[in-house]
């Protein structure tokens, strides 16, 4: 069959099951934008490709399919580029496709022309450049594959527009991916899962570590029956928020540079870690030597790079955690933490959980807000967060007790993630679940005109807005390591958003005292498209429990 | 500090080097010496890397390396397993007082003449680096006019041979 290179990347994208590709056209990708029209993908047009990456990715997280977004050559695909990045740094499925200049104007500075697969190199888990039209089905197909097996990630193919305009015979079909050099990691060693079986037997105060691995893994069932049968108390990272619910007895909150104190000192105290599917990055343990040093680390990972990268464990497990989960609970009959250690873990919970303040003072508590927010959305919603106090705030106090459900950019750190984040789990969740976007007054200015993108296509998501008048978390460092002298973080005399929300369409509210939050949050939910909620919160309000707690993993604290 | 070298097989697609060496300077390690060249199989090169290192970073990188789609297979290999040879090309000032003395050096170390002018030698080295490094260090008195050395390549000794999963 006579086919266009671009008919062949839409042919193969329905292949894949691709529903909906989010994107902005330009003169090198337009032949795909073209034959996408006359398929079964929906395009959904983005006002900056930035946004398109964000949206692929936040659809990405809900579905657990690779989100699909595409860019033109030159300044459209570097504007995918943070996009890309965020996906990556949280091993989110994602395949982008660029246009690039014909084939002959390659390397010759060619208007918008950029190497985009050089460029995107340090933060894709693959990229193609197509050099022949005949091997774009292959191409397509080996980067689906890729993007969503093993330890998912961003795929980039770059696709110069001479051949996607071109004629081929279509090859012959054979969709069955090889690529010899790419290794899945299979089941775990058996002889190491004994050993962490053995380790934790005869540990006095063991505790798990739970990361983003185990929601990837899809291991969250797994988790809990492990959890329930040996009643070991679990931490998280950022990325493991909802693999146990906020509320359950042995979950006890977020470790880490923001977690809450008393994950912190659980954490310390062990004995036995059992980090599973974390990269121990640098904001969940901050003092790797002491961590080391001071107990039995059992790392398991699926990526053997991630074994021993910021620490050497004492036992590593490489394997995907749903199978060593598998292979660890038959081993664990019969054992149950030790008492004592149970009784300490909660104790501590008693000491370093207090009730959010919310008595009225001028001032909405961001707090006690999340908190109410979970109650009124019954934890069943997609909360997204843009990146700085608002992500904190919604980690350490929305109470989420299904995995997927909190969307955010927990490795890159990315403001202007959370909006278009949202659009795209709204579009996944198909209106089955309220979606929520937690942000920042500075943040939501990043990527505010994507609320053309949900006006245009009716994709609700309700926006709440903490506003402050400041970038909150930089002016609390500020205040923290500046001696208090405040500078770039003062964003006050920004517009009205709520005419601003007005303009696109959207009902909005602001709510002042805490005594108003339940009611807001009402109004808010019960209106069926996009909406925007202002919380008017204290500049001065911190981003933990207490100014200072900041409480870093310290061995001192023990 | 000890001296190991990554043999790496590779797919022989465009770019595959870029893909190498960048992470290298990414993720911080430092790359000693680089040879490339396909192998008997032409949709296969091999990359020798040299790095410095402790065992768990040489470790790392070659787990790194791994992960890599068109990387097909790695080995790494300590200085005694295998032999390891370098090439150098080196310009020598000579005048027709030196000139015999210089031949006199290159043939100890059974090195190459490959050209030669009134005023210059050049000769063509191969072997381990502290061979060429030893035979540079000779040449030096008479004055090297130009010199440009090869990476590292390295098989492994014995019957052992990287082989591609079929």
């Amino acid at each position: 069959m006579r086919m266009t290179g671009a008919e062949m990347v839409v042919k193969t994208l329905e292949k894949n099951g691709v529903e909906v590709v989010f994107g902005y056209p330009g003169a090198a990708n337009c032949p795909i934008i073209d034959k996408l029209s006359l398929s079964s993908v929906k395009h959904i047009l983005t006002r900056n490709e930035q946004g398109a990456a964000h949206m692929a990715s936040g659809y990405a997280r809900v579905t657990k399919r690779a989100g699909v977004c595409t860019a033109t050559s030159g300044p459209g695909a570097t504007n995918l580029i943070t996009g890309i990045a965020t996906a990556y740094m949280d091993s989110v499925p994602m395949v982008a496709l660029t246009g690039q200049v014909a084939t002959p104007l390659i390397g010759k500075d060619a208007f918008q022309e950029v190497d985009i697969t050089g460029a995107t190199l340090p933060f894709t888990k693959h990229s193609y450049l197509i050099k022949d039209g005949l091997d774009i089905p292959r191409v397509v197909n080996e980067a689906f594959h890729i993007a969503e097996t093993g330890r998912p990630g961003p795929v980039l193919i770059d696709f110069p527009m001479d051949l996607l305009k071109a004629e081929y015979d279509y090859p012959d079909e054979d969709d069955n991916v090889s690529i010899r050099g790419y290794k899945i990691t299979g089941k775990a060693n058996e002889s190491q899962v004994k050993k962490v079986a053995e380790a934790i037997k005869s540990s006095k105060k063991p505790v798990i570590l739970a990361g983003g691995g185990i929601v990837i893994s899809d291991a969250v069932n797994e988790l809990r029956k492990f959890v329930k049968e040996t009643d070991i108390p679990v931490v998280s990272t950022m990325m493991g928020i909802g693999v146990l619910p906020g509320d359950h007895h042995s979950y006890y909150g977020m470790i880490g540079s923001h977690g809450v104190k008393r994950a912190n000192m659980i954490f310390n105290r062990a004995d036995t870690v059992i980090v599973m599917g974390s990269r121990l990055g640098d904001r969940t343990v901050a003092h790797i030597k002491g961590l080391e040093d001071g107990n039995k680390l059992i790392h398991i990972d699926i990526d053997p790079a991630e074994i021993g990268k910021n620490v050497q464990p004492y036992i590593p497990v490489v394997g995907d955690i749903k199978d060593v989960l598998e292979q660890l609970t038959p081993l664990m009959s019969g054992y149950k933490a030790e008492k004592e250690w149970v009784r300490e873990t909660e104790e501590l919970r008693a000491r370093f959980t207090h009730e959010p303040f919310s008595e009225d003072n001028g001032f909405v508590n961001p707090k006690y807000f999340m908190t109410v927010l979970s109650e009124k959305t019954h934890s069943d919603a997609y909360v997204s967060t843009e990146v700085g106090q608002n992500q904190i705030w919604t980690a350490n106090n929305y109470n989420f007790k299904t995995p997927r459900a909190f969307l955010t950019s927990g490795g890159f750190g990315t403001m202007g993630y959370g909006l278009p984040a949202a659009i795209g789990a709204s579009v996944a969740a198909k209106g089955e679940k309220p979606v929520i976007a937690v942000m920042g007054d500075g943040s939501f200015q990043m990527d505010l005109p994507e609320m053309g993108t949900m006006a245009y296509w009716d994709i609700p998501v309700k926006m709440v807005l903490f506003k402050n008048g400041r970038l909150g978390m930089v002016h609390e460092h500020q205040f923290l390591l500046y001696k208090a002298n405040y500078q770039a973080v003062n964003i006050e005399g920004t517009p009205d958003f709520e005419m601003l929300a007005k303009a696109y369409g959207f009902n909005t509210s602001t709510v002042k005292e805490n005594s108003g939050v339940g009611k807001a949050i009402d109004k808010m939910l019960a209106d069926d498209k996009s909406y925007l909620l202002v919380v008017e919160v204290n500049p001065f309000e911190p981003t933990g429990d207490v100014l200072n707690e900041a409480p870093l993993p310290r061995k001192e604290d023990n | 500090m000890e001296r190991y070298t990554l043999s790496v097989l590779v797919e022989n697609n465009p770019g595959v080097l870029s893909r190498v060496v960048g992470l290298f300077s990414r993720r911080g390690f430092n790359i000693h010496s680089l040879s490339v060249g396909t192998t008997n199989d032409p949709h296969v090169s091999r990359i020798t890397i040299e790095v410095n290192g402790d065992a768990l970073t040489v470790e790392q990188v070659s787990k790194q390396l791994s992960k890599i789609m068109e990387v097909i297979k790695i080995k790494t290999l300590r200085d005694s397993e295998i032999v390891k040879r370098g090439l150098a090309l080196v310009k020598i000032k000579v005048t027709p007082k030196t000139r015999s003395e210089v031949i006199e050096i290159t043939n100890v170390f059974r090195a190459n003449i490959v050209d030669i002018s009134p005023n210059t030698l050049t000769v063509e080295i191969t072997g381990h680096e502290r061979k060429v490094n030893a035979f540079l260090d000779l040449v030096d008195a008479y004055g090297i006019e130009e010199l440009s050395r090869t990476g590292m390549t390295a098989l492994e000794r014995g019957a052992n041979i990287l082989k591609l999963d079929k």
